[in-house]
C-alpha cells in the first residue's frame, strides 16, 4: 500500500474516534450539567468538559463564555475551533476522499453522510434540541462508519491502518478523561466524596459508554478506584488503555506479518502492552495516578510518531 | 436564447412528429411515465450522484467546489449502424493521430511534403521539445483518446475536437450506466443495450500493453493524479479502484537509477505504465516547469531511458491543437490513404490575413475559440453574444489572431431532455473513448452525451452548466 493512503486511512481512523468521544463528551456533560444546583460543587461541567476535550485554552483565546451554548457550539459546529466535530469529519474527510478507492462505497458514504448532516447545522447551533440531535446523528453517523468497515472492508492493510488510528486515538481520549478526572477518582482516605462526585464519577462512565459495563464486571456501587481500574486495565471495556493496547499490538502483528517486517513502532507497541499486562491499580495509585497518565498518554505520542516514521506517511 | 431548428435525435427532421425506430421503446417509456414520476426519478439519480461523491470542481467559483453535474434521466440511443459507422471513423481517426505524431517528433515526413505548415506545427505551444526523436512503446502515443462529435442530421456526424492529452468524463460514461440500471431496469429488458462496463478491463489491458520491455509478465500501473483539488479528482480515483491500480501523487513517486518506484508501507515499489491525468508541463519539475509541486523530479530521464511508459505519451497536445485540427482530413489522407469516414467542421484560421478578414465580418454567426483553449472557456458563441460582447472579442481577435480560429455555428442535434416543464428538446454533443496499445485500437460501444439544459443553448460543456445523458449503442 502507498505510504500516503496508509496515512490517510490512520487519519481517517483517528478523526472519527475523536468526534465520537467529542459527542459522547457533550452528551455526559449536558447531564451533569442539568442536576439541581443543590448537586453543585465549585466546578462548571461546561468548564470541565473543555479540559476533559483539552481545549480549555483554545476557548478562552476564542474568548467564549464557558455556558452551555458557547462551549456545546464550540466543541461541535465551530469552524474556527480546529478540534470541533466539524472540523475532525471535514479532516476525516478529506483523508477519506484521497483514498477513496481504498475504503468501500458503504464506509465512504458513511463518513460523507456525516459530514454533509453537520454542515446543514451551519456554524451555529438554535437551541439544546439541536445539539441533541446533531449528537445523535454524529454517534450513528460513526456507528455506521464502524458497521461498514466491519462488514464490508477487506480485511487487509486498508482495514488494519484505519483500525489501528482509531485504537491510538481512543487510548489517548480515554487517558486525557481520566487525566482530567484523576483528582476525583483518588482512593479511599483523600479527601473527596460527596454527591458531585458520584455523579461526576458516573458521567465518566457515560462518557465511555461503559456504566452499565461496569456494574456487571464490580456488582459494586461507583467507586472512583474502580472506575480508574475498569478504565485502564480491564479488557473487557473496548475503550480501556488495556484494551485499546490489545487492539494496537493486534493491528500492527497483522500488518508486519503481511509485510514481513518489524520496526520500533512495533517494540513500542508491544511495551506499552506488557506494562500494562503487569500492572496494578494500586501500584498505579502508589506511584500517583496523574504521573502514570501523563507518562501513558507521552508514550502514546510517541506511538504514534513512530508509527507514522515506520510506514512512512 | 433563440432556438436553431436541429435534427431531433427521437423525432429526426427539425420539426418532425415522428419517432425514429430506434426510439421506438423511448417514445411508450416517455408516454407511460408522468412528469411526477420523471422528476422522482431524477431526484433518485441526484440522490445517488450525491451519496457516492460523484464531484466536480468549477474553477474560480469556490461557493462550487463540490458541485454536482446534473444528470438527465432520458437516454440518448444510437442504432447499431449508426455505431459501427462512427468506430470505423474513430479509429480511423485516431490512428492518424498517432502517426501524425510520431512523425512530427520523427522524419517529419507531412511536413516536409508541405501539408501542414511547419511553424505551425514546431512552434506550437502543444509541440515538446524533450520528445524530438523520441518513439513511445509501439509508436502509440494517443492511448486514450476523447472525440467530441456533433450530429447534424440522420448521416453526418462532425467532429469537434479531439481531445489527446488527458480527456476525462469516462467516470460519469460508467456512473451514468450504473444509475440507469437502478432507475429504468424496464427499459434494459426491453431494449439490447450494449454493454460499457467493459472499459476499465480494455483500458488495464491497453496500459499493461505498452509496459517497457523489460516490465516482465505483470506490469505496475499506477494512476498519476495532481491530487484531490483537482476539478476531476473524482474520476482519478475512481477509475484507479475500477482498474486495482494505486492512485499516486507526484509525491509518491521517486526516481532513482532512471527508473520510477513508488513509496508503500512495504518499501519502494517499481512502477512500469503511468496513466498520468497530470499536464506536461507539471510532469517533472527538472524539465519542465521548474515550480511544478505536483511531478516527479526526474520522470522525464525514466522515460527516455525507456524504463516507464507514460499514457498518454508527453507532447500530444499538439495534435489536439484546434489550429492543427483544421488539416485533420489531410492528415487522416496522409496516413492512411483514403478519405476521412468523419467530417471536420469548416475551420477559418485567424491567423491567415483573408480568414480572420472573413471572420472579424460575420463574427454574429460564428463559433470562436482560442486554439489551444479547452472546457469552453474563452469561446465566443456569435449567434448568443450581445454587441458589445462581439465588439470586445473582436479586439482580442486582431491583437492574437494567431490565438484563434473560427467555425460556423452548428445545428447540433438535439435529444429529448427532462425539464421542469417537462420533456424538451435539448442539443447534445458526444464524446466516445478510444483506447489504443500496442494490441490495436479499441473503443466501448457508448460515451459521454452532454446536454446543453438551458433551452437554445449549444454549449454543453460542465464548466458552463451542461448536464450528462447515459448513451446506448443498441442492437436491433
Amino acid at each position: 500500500m502507498l505510504s500516503r493512503s496508509a496515512g490517510n486511512l490512520y487519519w481517517v481512523g483517528r478523526y472519527i474516534e475523536r468526534a465520537d468521544f467529542l459527542s459522547r463528551l457533550i452528551e455526559a456533560t449536558l447531564r451533569l450539567a442539568a442536576l439541581p444546583s443543590s448537586y453543585g460543587g465549585m466546578t462548571n461541567a461546561w468548564e470541565s468538559a473543555l479540559e476533559a476535550a483539552w481545549m480549555s485554552d483554545g476557548f478562552v483565546q476564542a474568548g467564549g463564555v464557558a455556558d452551555e451554548a458557547g462551549v456545546a457550539a464550540f466543541l461541535t459546529v465551530d469552524p474556527a475551533n480546529p478540534s470541533s466535530i466539524r472540523r475532525c469529519l471535514e479532516a476525516a474527510r478529506a483523508n477519506a476522499r484521497a483514498v477513496r478507492t481504498a475504503l468501500t462505497l458503504e464506509g465512504w458514504e458513511a463518513i460523507n453522510g456525516a459530514w454533509l448532516d453537520v454542515q446543514r447545522y451551519g456554524t451555529g447551533l438554535d437551541d439544546r434540541e439541536a445539539l441533541v440531535r446533531l449528537l445523535d446523528t454524529v454517534k450513528a453517523s460513526m456507528l455506521a462508519f464502524d458497521g461498514a468497515a466491519h462488514r464490508t472492508m477487506l480485511r487487509g492493510d486498508a482495514y488494519w491502518f484505519i483500525a489501528l488510528g482509531s485504537a491510538v486515538e481512543r487510548a489517548d481520549n480515554t487517558a486525557r478523561l481520566l487525566d482530567v478526572k484523576y483528582h476525583l477518582l483518588l482512593p479511599r482516605g483523600e479527601k473527596v466524596g460527596g454527591s458531585l462526585d458520584y455523579f461526576q464519577w458516573t458521567t465518566i462512565l457515560r462518557t465511555v459508554s461503559a456504566l452499565t459495563a461496569y456494574r456487571w464486571v464490580y456488582r459494586d456501587s461507583v467507586k472512583p478506584w474502580l472506575v480508574a481500574d475498569l478504565l485502564i486495565l480491564n479488557r473487557q471495556i473496548p475503550r480501556s488503555l488495556a484494551s485499546c493496547y490489545e487492539e494496537i499490538l493486534r493491528r500492527l502483528d497483522q500488518l508486519s506479518t503481511a509485510s514481513a517486517r518489524r520496526g520500533p513502532a512495533h517494540r513500542l507497541a508491544a511495551a506499552g502492552h506488557a506494562a500494562l499486562d503487569a500492572a496494578k491499580i494500586d501500584a498505579i495509585y502508589s506511584r500517583g495516578l496523574h504521573e502514570f497518565l501523563r507518562g501513558f498518554i507521552a508514550d502514546n505520542n510517541r506511538l504514534g510518531a513512530a508509527i507514522a516514521e515506520q510506514y512512512l506517511f | 436564447m433563440p432556438t436553431v431548428p436541429a435534427f431531433d435525435e427521437m423525432h429526426g427532421a427539425p420539426g418532425s412528429a415522428a419517432v425514429r425506430d430506434v426510439y421506438a421503446a423511448i417514445r411508450d417509456w416517455l408516454a407511460e411515465s408522468p412528469h411526477d414520476v420523471m422528476t422522482a426519478r431524477r431526484r433518485q439519480a441526484e440522490l445517488f450522484f450525491r451519496r457516492i461523491g460523484i464531484t466536480f470542481a468549477v474553477y474560480g467559483d469556490p461557493d462550487a467546489a463540490e458541485r454536482l453535474i446534473p444528470f438527465d434521466i432520458v437516454p440518448r440511443l444510437l442504432g447499431h449502424a449508426e455505431w459501427a459507422a462512427l468506430e470505423a471513423g474513430l479509429i480511423q481517426r485516431v490512428a492518424a493521430l498517432n502517426a501524425f505524431l510520431a512523425d512530427i517528433y520523427g522524419p517529419r515526413e507531412i511536413l516536409r511534403a508541405g501539408i501542414v505548415p511547419e511553424e505551425l506545427v514546431l512552434r506550437n505551444p502543444g509541440f515538446n521539445l524533450a520528445m524530438i526523436g523520441k518513439r513511445p512503446v509501439g509508436d502509440v502515443w494517443v492511448h486514450i483518446a476523447g472525440i467530441d462529435l456533433v450530429r447534424t442530421d440522420a448521416d453526418d456526424f462532425y467532429v469537434l475536437e479531439d481531445n489527446a492529452r488527458t480527456p476525462s468524463g469516462v467516470s460519469y460514461m460508467l456512473e451514468n450506466r450504473e444509475v440507469m440500471l437502478k432507475l429504468v431496469p424496464e427499459l434494459f429488458a426491453r431494449l439490447r443495450i450494449r454493454p460499457v462496463e467493459t472499459y476499465p478491463d480494455l483500458l488495464l489491458d491497453t496500459l499493461h500493453s505498452v509496459a517497457p520491455a523489460g516490465a516482465g509478465a505483470k506490469p505496475t500501473a499506477v494512476l498519476l493524479t495532481p491530487g484531490q483539488h483537482n476539478s476531476a479528482f473524482y474520476e482519478h480515483s475512481f477509475l484507479a479502484d475500477k482498474l486495482g491500480i494505486e492512485l499516486v501523487e507526484g509525491s509518491d513517486l521517486f526516481v532513482r537509477d532512471a527508473r520510477v518506484f513508488m513509496r508503500t508501507t512495504e518499501g519502494p515499489q517499481r512502477v512500469d505504465v503511468i496513466y498520468r491525468r497530470l499536464d506536461d508541463a507539471f510532469l517533472d519539475p527538472l524539465v519542465f516547469r521548474p515550480d511544478s509541486m505536483l511531478g516527479v523530479p526526474g520522470l522525464m530521464s525514466a522515460y527516455d531511458a525507456g524504463n516507464v511508459s507514460l499514457a498518454n505519451a508527453v507532447g500530444t497536445g499538439v495534435a489536439d491543437d484546434k489550429a492543427i485540427y483544421s488539416y485533420m482530413p489531410d492528415i487522416i489522407r496522409f496516413y492512411t490513404g483514403s478519405e476521412p469516414i468523419l467530417k471536420n467542421v469548416p475551420t477559418w484560421r485567424c491567423r491567415e490575413p483573408d480568414a480572420l478578414a472573413y471572420v472579424l465580418d460575420h463574427l454574429p454567426e460564428l463559433v470562436v475559440k482560442e486554439v489551444d483553449g479547452s472546457g469552453g472557456y474563452g469561446m465566443l458563441v456569435g449567434p448568443h453574444a450581445a454587441k458589445p460582447t462581439i465588439d470586445a472579442f473582436a479586439a482580442k481577435l486582431r491583437a492574437h489572431p494567431e490565438k484563434f480560429i473560427a467555425q460556423p455555428t452548428l445545428a447540433l442535434s438535439t435529444c429529448p431532455t427532462l425539464c421542469d416543464a417537462g420533456i424538451a428538446a435539448r442539443h447534445v454533443d458526444l464524446r466516445p473513448f478510444v483506447l489504443t496499445g500496442t494490441n490495436g485500437s479499441r473503443i466501448v460501444p457508448g460515451g459521454l452525451t452532454r446536454v446543453a439544459l438551458e433551452a437554445g443553448s449549444l454549449v454543453v460543456n460542465s464548466s458552463q452548466g451542461g448536464g450528462t445523458k447515459d448513451t446506448w449503442v443498441v442492437d436491433e
